[in-house]
């Protein structure tokens, strides 16, 4: 009898193992990438072999050997640094029309304290979608109000939003915008600046306020006391008053953005400037301000009618060439798997592929301020690399592995697993 | 003063008018010349002479007086078909009951639209300009061709071809009419019974005027557009373009369709047709899809982007659509992403956004491929269209160059407001919003429910 229960408990055992075998998981460990041509975007193309090792690019070399390494045979194939959007919704948004499986938008207009990460959901549908186009890093970013909230840059793998963290946030703010909305938007352009004007000097009272708070902050903690009194929405916004970290002003319209700059100046503000449809039309100034960029999606029609048709596809290769810093973001939340097409849209329109590539690697990465760890191939950063057969923004090129901190990522989605399963249906008609 | 202003302004009406009339006389050198139905020729020229194609071969003598253009190292393929738009008609959605079949997105054209250019400018030469998905029964739409720069509407109506309609199931009908009006459909059991409704409606009343115009009845039954509209579904005179998403409202209406016996059918969007493909091919229904949207709903969560890989290998006729005035402006671009997703090979991609759409319009015989005797519609690029550094260089249609990136103007517009050098800047860059599905209909609900919805979909642009 206790022997027909055992035999039972090692069928059901085994039963569940295969189950289990199933979902492909993460592989760790340490592998050997022999034979490939590195795209390190910061010292050029090379010939070499890459090893992982603890999550890290461990070494770069020729005849590289690692006792226990898995090594992965990359002839003929190119390695190139995970893909970074510099704005996203992916983790914070799940299904558009269903407002409860959104998080990516808190009431309130002043509320910098909400935090992205903390609404990152690891397990969205929509970040192994993603993955599979050599996308690893996102900045996950709240929407809505004069200062929707922090974002946060996290990594595209792991099972908490800790996990996932990518060691940078980015307060924000929407600069108050003369434009209108969307056609549905009746304002006259009269109230549209009345409007206006009236964001701007709310504006300047919370910057006043958060100005003096941190005045009275630096007191207090002069005297080694606390400020006595819960000021979240301050608190958030010290370090950016204190000029440790960037603010990420959203402006697109070309004089909203000339009022900016100045805005920023006279404030003494680390800025980074989001949006920028119209930095084409302002992209001498902001290289003159030295103010860096993030802009996108590359494919949207003009703001303007009278607007050349393929402004926004040049956009970024025009601030680009006046000397301005430009990053690359879609702005969106499930097809954030097009970033290397919007790329390759601005490096067709003027940018060039090389810096296409970076504005989408090693330019975020300064921006946020983790060009240690991330943004390019060279020993110590971050394992966040894939390898593929060709051109990353050409469509026919397959990406085969996809590695994050130094895990091989299986590139397994809802979409490639529907197309397994129903390219040939079975049962068919019958 | 102002009688010359009147004069010019008259000059330029006149003569926008006459160029638009013209059918074009061209020869195309030395390009590489994607047919997409009888392969790819190097090296080839084509002749086209009143906006036809009279000629393809290699070393066609110059005729007399005819504009050559060059095409050496450039790539010419038919003029990109876009199954699903809102361009170019300034009401999208009569939402104002679940069968509103008599109304006609072709009475509300705009030829000033910089939207019909801004295609052009991807290579797009026709597209379907598609009444909304408000109403399970919606209006009859119109397959326009890209003749931008002239003011008369009825000149970008594609003369000659079929008539069509648009149906819409799931969500949007049972929003607006359920959620929105409190009156049926507010399921998908709802959305059936419009349909069925409908067709029964109109069957007796053909009965009627038959049983009249044989003497049987003696006072005739009062003429009423929406059952005419719907006879001419029953008699296959028109084709139905389904705005449709989950696989088991595409049954539901290709077993109506069966009962009724019609067969013209084009599901839109169809984003889980790739379940249904088997039936899909029986029946004989075409798919005109998004290549990489979903998850903006709950209807398009449980999508795949291999959607039109699926549905081609298993013999369903697929075409790839953009239902937004940004996606019609680079369609090539997403035919080729069912070669990441879906290998599909280079002329099958060309396919989706060529002959396939032109078969689902019914005006394949004369567009869709480049074939001697077809309509001289072309878009020529620098590279493959299927590569991301193809730049559509010069668009055609009827053999009049339309875009010319060498002589692209500073501004496009038609009309010129002369008070104003700037446009008005709108936010909302991707502006699907604005020539969506669902264009229209969401001001009518301005409950904080729907107020909430609709700031949703002003700023996803998501309304299909």
């Amino acid at each position: 009898m206790l022997k027909n229960i055992f035999i039972l408990i090692i069928l059901l055992m085994g039963t569940i193992t295969s189950y289990t075998q199933q979902v492909k998981k993460s592989e760790g460990g340490n592998f050997l990438l022999k034979g490939g041509t590195l795209y390190t975007i910061t010292r050029g193309v090379m010939q070499a072999d890459l090893l992982i090792k603890d999550g890290k690019i461990a070494d770069i070399g020729t005849n590289l050997n690692a006792a226990g390494a898995k090594v992965i045979d990359c002839t003929g194939k190119r390695i190139y640094p995970g893909f970074i959007d510099s704005g996203t919704r992916l983790g914070l948004a799940e299904i558009g029309s269903i407002s409860l499986t959104n998080d990516y938008s808190e009431l309130g207009d002043f509320i910098p304290h909400m935090k992205a990460l903390t609404a990152v959901n690891p397990n969205s549908v929509s970040i192994p979608v993603t993955r599979v186009n050599g996308v690893t890093t996102v900045l996950a970013k709240p929407e809505g109000g004069r200062f929707p909230g922090t974002g946060a840059l996290i990594d595209l793998h792991g099972y908490t939003p800790d996990q996932m963290y990518a060691g940078a946030e980015a307060v924000l703010l929407n600069y108050p915008s003369t434009g209108k909305r969307g056609r549905w938007d009746r304002r006259s352009d009269e109230d549209v600046k009345k409007d206006a004007e009236k964001a701007a000097k709310k504006l300047d009272d919370i910057w006043d306020k958060a100005v003096l708070y941190a005045k009275m902050d630096s007191t207090a903690r002069a005297d080694k006391k606390n400020m006595d009194s819960y000021n979240p929405q301050m608190d958030a916004l010290l370090p950016v008053v204190r000029g440790q970290a960037k603010l990420f002003v959203e402006v697109n319209v070309k004089s909203d953005i000339e009022s900016a700059i100045e805005w920023v100046k006279k404030r003494n503000i680390k800025a980074v400037f989001t949006g920028m449809a119209e930095g084409w039309r302002v992209a001498d100034k902001l290289a003159a301000a030295g103010i860096e960029v993030i802009t996108g999606p590359v494919l949207s029609i003009p703001g303007r009618e009278n607007d050349k048709y393929d402004a926004a596809y040049t956009n970024a290769a025009k601030m680009h060439k006046a000397g301005v810093k430009v990053a690359l973001r879609t702005n969106d939340a499930e097809n954030v798997r097009n970033l290397p097409f919007n790329a390759g849209f601005a490096a067709t329109y003027g940018m060039g592929v090389e810096e296409a590539l970076k504005a989408i690697t090693i330019v975020p990465a300064q921006i946020f301020g983790v060009a240690d760890k991330y943004g390019s191939l060279e020993k110590g950063k971050v394992a966040n690399l894939f390898i593929a057969d060709g051109d990353p923004f050409e469509m026919k090129t397959r990406i085969s592995h996809l590695f994050i901190r130094g895990w091989n990522v299986p590139l397994e989605s809802r979409h490639t697993l529907l197309y397994d399963e129903f390219l040939e249906r079975s049962p068919g008609l019958k | 003063m102002k009688i010359k202003i009147f004069a010019f302004a008259l000059g330029l009406f006149l003569c926008i008018n006459v160029i638009s009339a013209q059918t074009g006389d061209l020869l195309i050198k030395n390009a590489t010349v994607l047919t997409v139905t009888k392969g790819t020729r190097e090296n080839t020229d084509i002749w086209v002479q009143n906006g036809k194609i009279s000629r393809i071969d290699r070393n066609i003598p110059a005729p007399k007086g005819v504009r050559v253009i060059d095409a050496t190292g450039m790539y010419v393929m038919p003029g990109i078909i876009d199954a699903h738009s809102h361009i170019a008609i300034d009401a999208v959605n009569e939402a104002t009951a679940p069968n509103t079949a008599e109304v006609n997105v072709g009475d509300a054209l705009d030829p000033l639209d910089v939207s019909i250019y801004r295609a052009l400018a991807g290579g797009t030469t026709i597209s379907h300009a598609m009444h909304g998905s408000a109403n399970a029964i919606g209006g009859q739409c119109q397959t326009i061709k890209h003749r931008y720069g002239t003011t008369d509407p009825a000149q970008l109506r594609m003369e000659g071809a079929p008539r069509t309609i648009k149906f819409a199931l799931g969500e949007n009908p049972m929003r607006v009419h359920g959620e929105g009006n409190k009156i049926s459909p507010n399921t998908r059991m709802g959305v059936e019974q419009i349909f069925r409704k409908a067709f029964s409606a109109a069957q007796l009343y053909m009965k009627a005027w038959d049983d009249y115009k044989k003497g049987l009845t003696k006072v005739a039954p009062a003429y009423n557009l929406r059952m005419e509209t719907i006879a001419d579904i029953l008699k296959g005179n028109i084709i139905i373009h389904c705005h449709s998403y989950r696989a088991d409202e595409i049954l539901m209406l290709m077993n109506v369709l069966r009962d009724y016996g019609i067969n013209k059918i084009c599901f839109q969007h169809v984003n889980e047709g790739f379940k249904v493909a088997p039936e899909l091919a029986k029946f004989g229904a075409t798919a005109s899809v998004f290549a990489d949207w979903w998850a903006y709903k709950f209807e398009v969560y449980y999508s795949t982007a291999y959607n039109a890989a699926i549905l081609t290998r298993n013999g369903v006729v697929t075409s790839i659509n953009s239902d937004s005035g940004e996606l019609i402006r680079h369609l090539y671009h997403e035919a080729a992403k069912t070669q990441r997703y879906g290998d599909l090979t280079d002329d099958e991609a060309l396919a989706l956004i060529t002959i396939n759409p032109a078969i689902q319009l019914g005006i394949d015989k004369r567009v869709g491929s480049i074939e001697v005797g077809k309509d001289a519609d072309f878009a020529i690029f620098n590279n493959h269209p299927l590569s991301i550094y193809a730049v559509p260089q010069m668009t055609i249609v009827d053999g009049i160059v339309r875009f010319d990136i060498k002589n692209d103007p500073e501004d496009i517009r038609v009309d010129i407001d002369p008070k104003e050098k700037y446009a008005t800047y709108y936010e909302d860059l991707r502006n699907h919003e604005y020539y969506g599905c669902m264009s229209g209909v969401m001001e009518l609900f301005m409950e904080e429910s729907y107020a909430s919805y609709l700031r949703y979909i002003y700023s996803k642009n998501h309304t299909h």
